[in-house]
Parts: structure tokens; C-alpha cells; sequence
């Protein structure tokens, strides 16, 4: 009877975790899946502005999406993220790797650790739209950079930086990998600490080199956690956005060559192009879905171990 | 001792390795640091000045280029003020409101709770950009367009905020704790309040700095949101710099106005910054 009784009780209090999770329900229903629900109705149909003239919202089933996907437009755009993306993506995972052993290698014994964790991460934190707009600044035609290798004579008048494609890619690149290589870091450091030290210790007592050692112990074992840090910077990178939106002012110039998927949403949005931008936008959550979904497969598969 | 007698017959000596190792870390320090202190000088120094060339020293205009950024066509006051109060209340709401909705997961044994949390999981990679469409037409038809509430009130539910806080309760949060409570005769809603909150203080304070950076730094739906000028956070008037004429500018009020947006985040991450480092790698690698 009497353990019927707090059974009972027990059922009656765990009532209470529905009530706790009301407020991160009622607010993720309205600001996300509402949202998320329209934007999808809202692909299905011809919905902007032309002129002074508003057109539609007519029912036009699929061709938002026809036209999105047929248009060369998208996967320029989609190039672009993916090739600024690549070129931050890969100096960072080669630094933080490095620098990851480094850290975590007891033999070396390296001093002022907390100092160097600290500034390599602290770009992570700096307002995106400040830093861009800084490297405007200082990369403009007469800007310090260019004063200062000027001064140093290595060019004899200033460099434009941001009129050719290359040198304009390149700098977005370096910021991105400047905001994200302490990060990731920090994150393959926590999986290198989690590596039994026992395996390095038999591994020198066999005679194995650094180089062996890392090749053939840490790298294998780090595998799960390289996977998630490429997987979560493609979803990131895919969201780039700020950068070179503030970088071209927009535009994405020179020659659209910086324009960014989420920076076409972000023309469609202010140019209230509905439908296309519906289109659009369930295509990046379509991406990132299948993305996130890896993600999630390798973290509950970790959980079953 | 040791080791270092391993390490010299097998490959490279490790005082070499170590000597490499110094190198290579100071010179990744001076690459993250040398942009803020170029920005630093040059907010010292006057638009005449910086067109002469750069110096490595500062000089003294700092004070000067803030009294002409204030009394400026940039409300940079009003956008301070503003920033301030959407970063602190996304903070405050995002991480109060993640602990309960993990307290809830954590603590209670209730039918679909596995659901709920795979669910939670599920959508924790859904970046805001693709619901950011209706998002809008829903803030519209709320007559919230050019206000700061919308960029407020959905940090209530922050999945990433939650994961962390419940991955931290897992491991540091006795449920006999919350038996006692209960046999004190403490409602389930005070038990959370008065002793959980305390209790797991540490992971809160770590979730809300990053709540609040990431609510300072956010640019892309304040962008959308906000058209009037007082209204606008801290990013969206920067960026509103670089649509202006840009050669018209003053650069000194430039470079002040980056550092303004800039140094604060940078003194906080400064005074906090052993609790943030630890907290990146605590939240974000599942072990």
C-alpha cells in the first residue's frame, strides 16, 4: 500500500516536467515553428514586388523552387561558401591540430598555456561585423596595411585589395580562420586530454616518434570528434554571412564573387521576394538538415557505446 | 627525464620540438593580436594624422575622436544603450529559462521524455536564417516590426543553451538533493528557484557570457528588424558605416566607434576568460 502510495506521489511530481518545459515550448512553437511552417507555405508561392506593383501571392506549386535550382545564380553563390569556407576551413583544422598536440603533449611540457588558449580564442568573440568592417579599414587603399608595406618597400603604391577576387576571397578566408582556429583548438585539445596516456606511454616505451605517435595513436582516436568539428563548421560556414556582407557592402563584389548563399536570402528578405526566398530558405534547412542529421546519428551512437 | 632520453634517440630532441612549439605559438598570438592593437593606436590618432602613415606609437586624439563619434550622425550612444539591453535580457531570459527546461528533462520521469529530448537535439543544428523568413511576416503581423522585443523573447527557447546546462546537471546534480527538498515540504517550482539555480551556478554564469557575446555580435535579424536609427544595436551601425560614403569619413571616429564595439567583449572575455575557455570544450564535445 504504502509504496503504491509514493508511486503515486512520484507520478503526481514528475507532472511537473511538462509545466517546466511550457515556456521553451510555447516560445519555440511561435518564433521557430510557425515560422518554419509559413516559410515552407510560402515557397509554394509567386509573391514580390516589381516596381510599384505587388505580384501575386498567386499558387504556383513547385517553380520557385525549378527556378531557384535551374538558375546558374544559386550554385555560384553556393561555390562561393564552399571555397571561402574550404580555404578557412583547412589552414584552421592543420593549425588547431598542431597546436591541439602541442598542448596536450605531456613531454613537451609547454608553459603559459593559459596564456596562448586565451588569445587564439579570443578573435572567436569579437563582433563579426566590427572585425570586417576593421579589416575594411585597414586593407582600404590607404589604409595601414598598405602604408605600412609601402613604408617597408614592398610595393611601391597601394595595393587594392578588395578589387580582385582573389585577394578579396583570401581575406575573408584568413578571417574566418583567424575567428575559428582557436575554437576548434580548444575543442580537439579536450579530445586529446581524453586520450588514455597509457597508449603514448607504451607507444615510447616501443619506440615510437612524435610524428608515429601522432599519425598512428591520436589521430585514429580523435576520428569521432574531427568529424563533428567538420561537420558543425560546414553548417557554419554555410550561415556566412557577415563577413562578406560587410566586407562588399552587400553586393558581393568584385563580380558577385563574394556573395554568399545566406546573402541572397538576405537580398530576397529585403526585397521582400517571398517566394523565392521560401524557395531558398527551405533549401538551406533541407542542407543543413541532412548535415545536423550526421551529427546527431554520431552522437546518439556514441551514447550507445 | 626520462622521456626526454626517449624522445632524443627516437626523432627530433623535444627541446628543439619545444623551442618550435614557442615560435609557432607566439607567432599565431601576435596574428590574433596585432589587428586590435593597430585598431588601438589608431583610435588615438586623428584623421590627419593616420593619412601621413601608420606609427607604432598611439598618440593623443582618443579622446577627441569620441567627444566628434558622440557628437556625431551616428546615434552610437543610443546603440550602446540599446545593445546593452537586448544582450543582457537574451542572457538573462536564454539561460534562466534553458536551466529550466533541462531541470524539467533531467529531474523528470514523465511519459515522452526521451522523445521531447531527442526532439530538443534534433533541432539544435537548425540555424535561424531559414525559419527567418516567416519570422518576419510573424513579427509584422504582431506589429513588432523595428522593435526590440523580437530579438529578446525568442532567446526563451535556446536549444544549445539547454544542452549544455543538462549535460552539466547530469553530471552535477544529486536527485536525492531534490527528494529532500520535496520532503522539506518545498514546492517544485521554489526546490528549482532557491536550490537548483545555486546550484549550478558555474554553467550559468559560462552560458550567459556566451548569450550575451552572441547577442551582442548578432547582425543578420536585428539587420531585418530594426529601420530606425535610435533603435539599431551596436553591429547594424557599424555596418551602416560602410554603406555610407566611405571616403567621406572621419577615421578616427571609425576607428573609435570598431574599438567601442570591440574592447568591451574583449574586457569580459579578459576577467572571464578561465571559465570560457573551459566552457567551450565543456559544452560543445560530447564525451
Amino acid at each position: 500500500m504504502g509504496a503504491k502510495k509514493s508511486n503515486q506521489n512520484v507520478v503526481k511530481f514528475n507532472r511537473w516536467g511538462y509545466i517546466f518545459l511550457i515556456p521553451f515550448f510555447v516560445t519555440y512553437i511561435i518564433f521557430s515553428f510557425i515560422p518554419l511552417c509559413s516559410t515552407i507555405y510560402n515557397s509554394f508561392f509567386e509573391n514580390y514586388r516589381s516596381g510599384l506593383k505587388q505580384i501575386g501571392p498567386n499558387f504556383i506549386g513547385i517553380n520557385n523552387y525549378i527556378n531557384l535550382l535551374g538558375s546558374p545564380e544559386i550554385w555560384k553563390y553556393l561555390v562561393n561558401t564552399l571555397i571561402m569556407w574550404i580555404g578557412g576551413f583547412i589552414p584552421q583544422i592543420v593549425i588547431a591540430l598542431l597546436l591541439a598536440y602541442w598542448f596536450s603533449d605531456p613531454s613537451l611540457r609547454l608553459k603559459g598555456q593559459r596564456f596562448f588558449k586565451t588569445v587564439i580564442y579570443m578573435p572567436n568573440l569579437i563582433m563579426a561585423s566590427a572585425f570586417s568592417m576593421l579589416f575594411f579599414a585597414l586593407f582600404a587603399d590607404s589604409g595601414p596595411i598598405n602604408q605600412i608595406l609601402m613604408n617597408i618597400g614592398v610595393i611601391s603604391e597601394p595595393f587594392k585589395f578588395f578589387q580582385y577576387v582573389a585577394s578579396s576571397r583570401i581575406l575573408v578566408m584568413f578571417m574566418n580562420f583567424l575567428m575559428w582556429f582557436g575554437n576548434t583548438t580548444i575543442l580537439l585539445m579536450a579530445g586529446m586530454l581524453g586520450i588514455d596516456s597509457s597508449l603514448y606511454e607504451a607507444a615510447q616505451v616501443d619506440g615510437a616518434t612524435a610524428s608515429q605517435i601522432f599519425f598512428k595513436i591520436t589521430m585514429p582516436i580523435l576520428r569521432p570528434i574531427f568529424i563533428y568539428v567538420l561537420i558543425t563548421s560546414l553548417i557554419g560556414g554555410l550561415q556566412m554571412f557577415d563577413v562578406p556582407q560587410i566586407l562588399t557592402n552587400g553586393r558581393g563584389n568584385p563580380t558577385d564573387s563574394l556573395t554568399t548563399v545566406i546573402m541572397l536570402l538576405n537580398r530576397y528578405l529585403t526585397s521582400k521576394d517571398v517566394g523565392r526566398g521560401g524557395a531558398l530558405s527551405v533549401f538551406l534547412f533541407i542542407v543543413t538538415g541532412i548535415l545536423s542529421l550526421i551529427v546527431f546519428r554520431m552522437n546518439s551512437s556514441e551514447d550507445n557505446k | 627525464m626520462n622521456n626526454d632520453t626517449q624522445a632524443r634517440t627516437h626523432g627530433v630532441p623535444v627541446g628543439v620540438r619545444r623551442t618550435i612549439a614557442y615560435i609557432v605559438l607566439i607567432f599565431f598570438s601576435v596574428l590574433c593580436l596585432i589587428w586590435f592593437y593597430i585598431l588601438l593606436i589608431n583610435s588615438t590618432r586623428s584623421h590627419a594624422e593616420m593619412t601621413r602613415g601608420f606609427t607604432l606609437l598611439p598618440s593623443t586624439n582618443l579622446v577627441n575622436n569620441w567627444i566628434s563619434l558622440i557628437n556625431g550622425t551616428i546615434p552610437i550612444a543610443r546603440g550602446f544603450i540599446n545593445s546593452i539591453i537586448v544582450s543582457v535580457c537574451t542572457a538573462v531570459l536564454t539561460t534562466y529559462f534553458s536551466a529550466m527546461t533541462a531541470y524539467a528533462i533531467n529531474t523528470y520521469r514523465f511519459k515522452g521524455r526521451t522523445a521531447i529530448a531527442t526532439f530538443i537535439l534534433a533541432i539544435m543544428m537548425i540555424p535561424g536564417q531559414v525559419t527567418a523568413l516567416g519570422f518576419l511576416q510573424l513579427i509584422n503581423r504582431m506589429g513588432l516590426d523595428d522593435s526590440i522585443i523580437p530579438l529578446i523573447i525568442p532567446a526563451i527557447a535556446s536549444p544549445v543553451t539547454y544542452f549544455y546546462l543538462k549535460q552539466y546537471m547530469e553530471s552535477n546534480l544529486p536527485l536525492s538533493l531534490v527528494e529532500a527538498a520535496r520532503i522539506d515540504g518545498s514546492g517544485e517550482f521554489r526546490t528549482f528557484n532557491t536550490i537548483i539555480l545555486p546550484l549550478i551556478k558555474p554553467a550559468i554564469s559560462v552560458q550567459m557570457i556566451f548569450a550575451f557575446v552572441g547577442s551582442w555580435n548578432n547582425y543578420f535579424t536585428p539587420a531585418l528588424i530594426l529601420h530606425t536609427d535610435t533603435k539599431k544595436t551596436l553591429p547594424v551601425l557599424i555596418a551602416q558605416l560602410r554603406g555610407a560614403d566611405w571616403l567621406r569619413f572621419d577615421m578616427g571616429q571609425v576607428y573609435i566607434m570598431i574599438a567601442a564595439s570591440i574592447f568591451p567583449v574583449i574586457v569580459i572575455y579578459l576577467i572571464l576568460s578561465k571559465y570560457i575557455v573551459g566552457g567551450v570544450s565543456a559544452g560543445a564535445v560530447k564525451g
